[in-house]
């Protein structure tokens, strides 16, 4: 198949408008990471508290670049199996059957049976497709759900992109795939896989980054709204929280507002919408105990 | 954040390139010095980055090193003051480094300043690092100091031989309090020789095994290939074991002072005896030892975590450091079914309100919460102290830690736990917790 080479960022000032094209509000150093990901063929890895942003980078890559985002979501317990391969074993049974049934029993057609129609591919086989016709974006997400065996195992993939199905043959990328891999630190990730990545933490945005995201994500709120929100979530992050809202939260709390036809912050349809911004119980009774949430308010509405 | 006169690298150095490439070495060898993992890899790694920027652009340089040759976010603060150290003016050190770690920690309620001494130390480095710089070509291939150093650590075992039966046997039932500084070199000694096995968990994982509860398609289909696919043989998978995590929190404040060296020892012992620990200390404040222990040599780690301390032998705020452990910590190690030790006296001149409820989210959020009291081991000793009866309900084993003796039963609950959670911690929320 031909393969389409992908036009690349030229330079991080390429990077930074391509963002901003995507509606991504990134600083410069985001954006030289990025850069430098994309020029050296290298994984990003992303760190930071959840909904900072992270999987949305990936996201926003996959467009900018026009080429196809490709998610393997991590989780406890995940295998070669369900990363990379599996055969479709009923259809296999299936066939074995059918073959019965037609009496052509011999071992040729058994063999048919481990033919690429009856496997499944998972997602890091669908990212090394030699079919690819772009580099797809490889978000490998919340890795550090993952246990450690399959980080040692993606550190073999992420050094070869390729994979050896023993009934096939070695599948090899024309391209290597860009890798994105987030991680929420609920475990360390390996030195080893550390070191093959860019690194890129994420911090809360500041007050100004924020606004300007909640403008671009949630053009249906009035500015003073998203002043207010803005103003407020950082209030709260301040705060000695067991879970900080996230950016991913300030937009669910925008539009819920919205939704509810608030055009300025109030007390009431504040306590009531607080469950979109906080995850936990001593988290909402912290901030609606005594008179923290007024003079939060007051805080917010004076600044 | 970047200063905003001084070019990184003068005109001249941009026209010998090989300056750079000399300089960028040096960088990495700073860092490395100062515990980053920079090895030549990565060295090579920052030298092809930068290739591709425009290294005139500070900030660029600057971010370009930065993806390039950190990995951890915690060592951010560590990293700017070493960039800015040494590619700028040295005045500017003070400065800077604390806009550095301030907006580092600003999220975190408390921010952790660098103490002094690391500063010091870090101009201590760089000032040597100048000598260095100033001597002609040095030889390319220094060797670098392992962290590791595989030292056998059995060399004096068969001295052990001498030593009386009856010596150790007396010995092990002996409160540490009472001991002779003999007998505490005996105790580390006994305390390196015990072997430490922690309770399994299921894991999501699945391995071949005759007898399982689930059907191994994969192999089953390769294998009744051969009878034309007619099943005859079955295998089977079942799930796969692994010992849990463990996390062991120790109290060093002031009323702990005459058990807490050794029970670092201890703490060493089991956490190089155990594949996943994860070790803090607190007084006033939480510290996490986990790397310092990560050392072979006992003495050094017990050294460095000293050194590292702040508030060695001070008081006691259990509530709060709980607090900062649930807060900071629990969700990043407390993962796979963990098994909490607390290691403390329960002296505690916090609020009682934030211990109560630190304790009750650490119980449900750990597997296992064991309480390590040196004090159990008196026959007359009551838990009447505010911080242990408020602690005492969200506890699944109170176990003694004054002797020997009492560890190795320590050994053995922690060889017992099983998959079961004990079931009365939903009673012990009911009771304490009225109000929710």
């Amino acid at each position: 198949m031909e393969q389409v080479q992908q036009a690349l960022p030229a330079s991080i000032d390429d990077v930074l408008a391509a963002l901003s094209a995507q509606r991504y509000i990134a600083d410069r150093s985001l954006a030289t990471t990025i850069y430098l990901a994309l020029k050296r063929h290298k994984p990003l890895l992303l760190e930071g508290e959840a909904g900072v942003g992270k999987t949305e980078i990936a996201k926003v890559l996959a467009s900018m670049l026009d080429t196809r985002l490709i998610r393997l979501q991590c989780y406890e317990g995940i295998d070669v199996n369900t990363a990379v391969y599996e055969w479709n074993y009923t259809r296999q049974m299936l066939h074995i059957r059918l073959l019965e049934a037609s009496g052509a029993n011999n071992d040729a057609a058994m063999q048919d049976i481990f033919g690429p129609e009856f496997l499944i591919r998972r997602p890091l086989l669908e990212a090394i497709d030699p079919g690819n016709k772009k580099a797809p974006v490889l978000l490998i997400d919340e890795l550090d759900r993952s246990d450690e065996e399959f980080e040692a195992f993606l550190l073999e993939i992420l050094s070869d992109f390729q994979v050896t199905v023993p009934e096939i043959g070695t599948l090899t990328a024309p391209e290597p795939p860009i890798v994105v891999i987030t991680s929420n630190r609920t475990r360390e990730i390996h030195d080893a896989l550390r070191r093959r990545c860019l690194y890129y933490w994420i911090d809360y945005p500041t007050l100004e980054k924020e606004l300007a995201i909640v403008l671009a994500k949630a053009p249906e709120a009035s500015e003073k709204l998203a002043r207010q929100v803005c103003i407020f979530v950082k209030e709260l992050r301040a705060m000695d929280l067991f879970k900080s809202p996230g950016i991913a939260e300030t937009l669910d709390w925008v539009s819920s507002l919205v939704t509810l036809e608030i055009h300025e912050l109030q007390e009431g349809p504040v306590r009531d919408t607080l469950g979109a911004l906080l995850k936990y119980q001593d988290d909402i009774e912290k901030v609606n105990s005594g008179n923290a949430l007024s003079k939060l308010l007051h805080k917010v509405i004076g600044a | 954040m970047l200063p905003e006169n001084n070019d990184l690298l003068t005109a001249h150095d941009l026209e010998r390139g090989h300056q750079l490439q000399r300089k960028l070495v040096e960088f990495g060898r700073l860092l490395w010095d100062m515990g980053l993992d920079v090895g030549p890899g990565r060295m090579v790694e920052a030298s092809k980055t930068i290739s591709l920027i425009d290294v005139k652009k500070r900030e660029d340089f600057y971010h370009a090193l930065k993806c390039t040759l950190l990995s951890r976010h915690e060592q951010e603060p560590l990293f700017d003051q070493a960039f800015f150290y040494f590619w700028q003016m040295k005045h500017r050190l003070s400065k800077l480094d604390d806009n550095a770690i301030v907006k580092s920690d600003e999220k975190r309620g408390s921010p952790i300043r660098l103490p002094p001494r690391e500063r010091q130390e870090l101009e201590a480095q760089a000032a040597r690092l100048t000598r260095q710089l100033m001597q002609p070509q040095r030889d390319a291939g220094r060797a670098r100091p392992s962290d590791q150093a595989d030292q056998s650590d059995d060399d004096d075992d068969d001295e052990a031989q001498g030593t009386a039966y009856s010596a150790i046997e007396q010995l092990r039932g002996k409160d540490f309090e009472s001991y002779s500084w003999e007998e505490m070199q005996e105790a580390k000694r006994l305390m390196a020789e015990m072997h430490w096995h922690l309770g399994e968990r299921p894991t999501r994982r699945k391995a071949p095994s005759r007898k399982g509860a689930y059907p191994d398609l994969r192999r089953i289909i390769r294998r009744n290939m051969k009878y034309g696919g007619e099943l005859m043989e079955l295998t089977w998978r079942k799930i796969r074991r692994k010992p849990r995590p463990l996390v062991i929190i120790c109290d060093i404040s002031g009323s702990m002072s005459l058990y807490s060296r050794l029970l670092l020892h201890f703490i060493h012992t089991i956490s190089s005896g155990l594949q996943n620990t994860e070790a803090f200390v607190f007084g006033t404040r939480l510290t996490r030892i986990t790397r310092q222990l990560r050392k072979r040599d006992v003495d050094d780690a017990v050294r460095d975590v000293s050194k590292n301390v702040q508030d060695w032998s001070g008081g006691t705020r259990i509530g709060e450091c709980l607090r900062d452990f649930n807060y900071r910590w629990a969700r990043r190690v407390l993962g796979h079914g963990a098994v909490v030790l607390i290691i403390s006296d329960g002296w505690d001149r916090g609020e009682p309100d934030v211990l109560r409820a630190e304790m009750d989210r650490l119980q449900h959020s750990s597997h296992r919460l064991i309480w390590l009291n040196p004090l159990l081991g008196a026959e007359d000793y009551r838990p009447v102290t505010i911080g242990m009866k408020t602690a005492l309900p969200f506890i699944d084993n109170f176990l003694s830690a004054h002797s020997l003796d009492s560890l190795l039963e320590l050994g053995k609950v922690l060889e017992q736990i099983d998959d079961s959670r004990p079931s009365r911690r939903g009673q012990a929320r009911l009771q304490q917790l009225p109000g929710r």
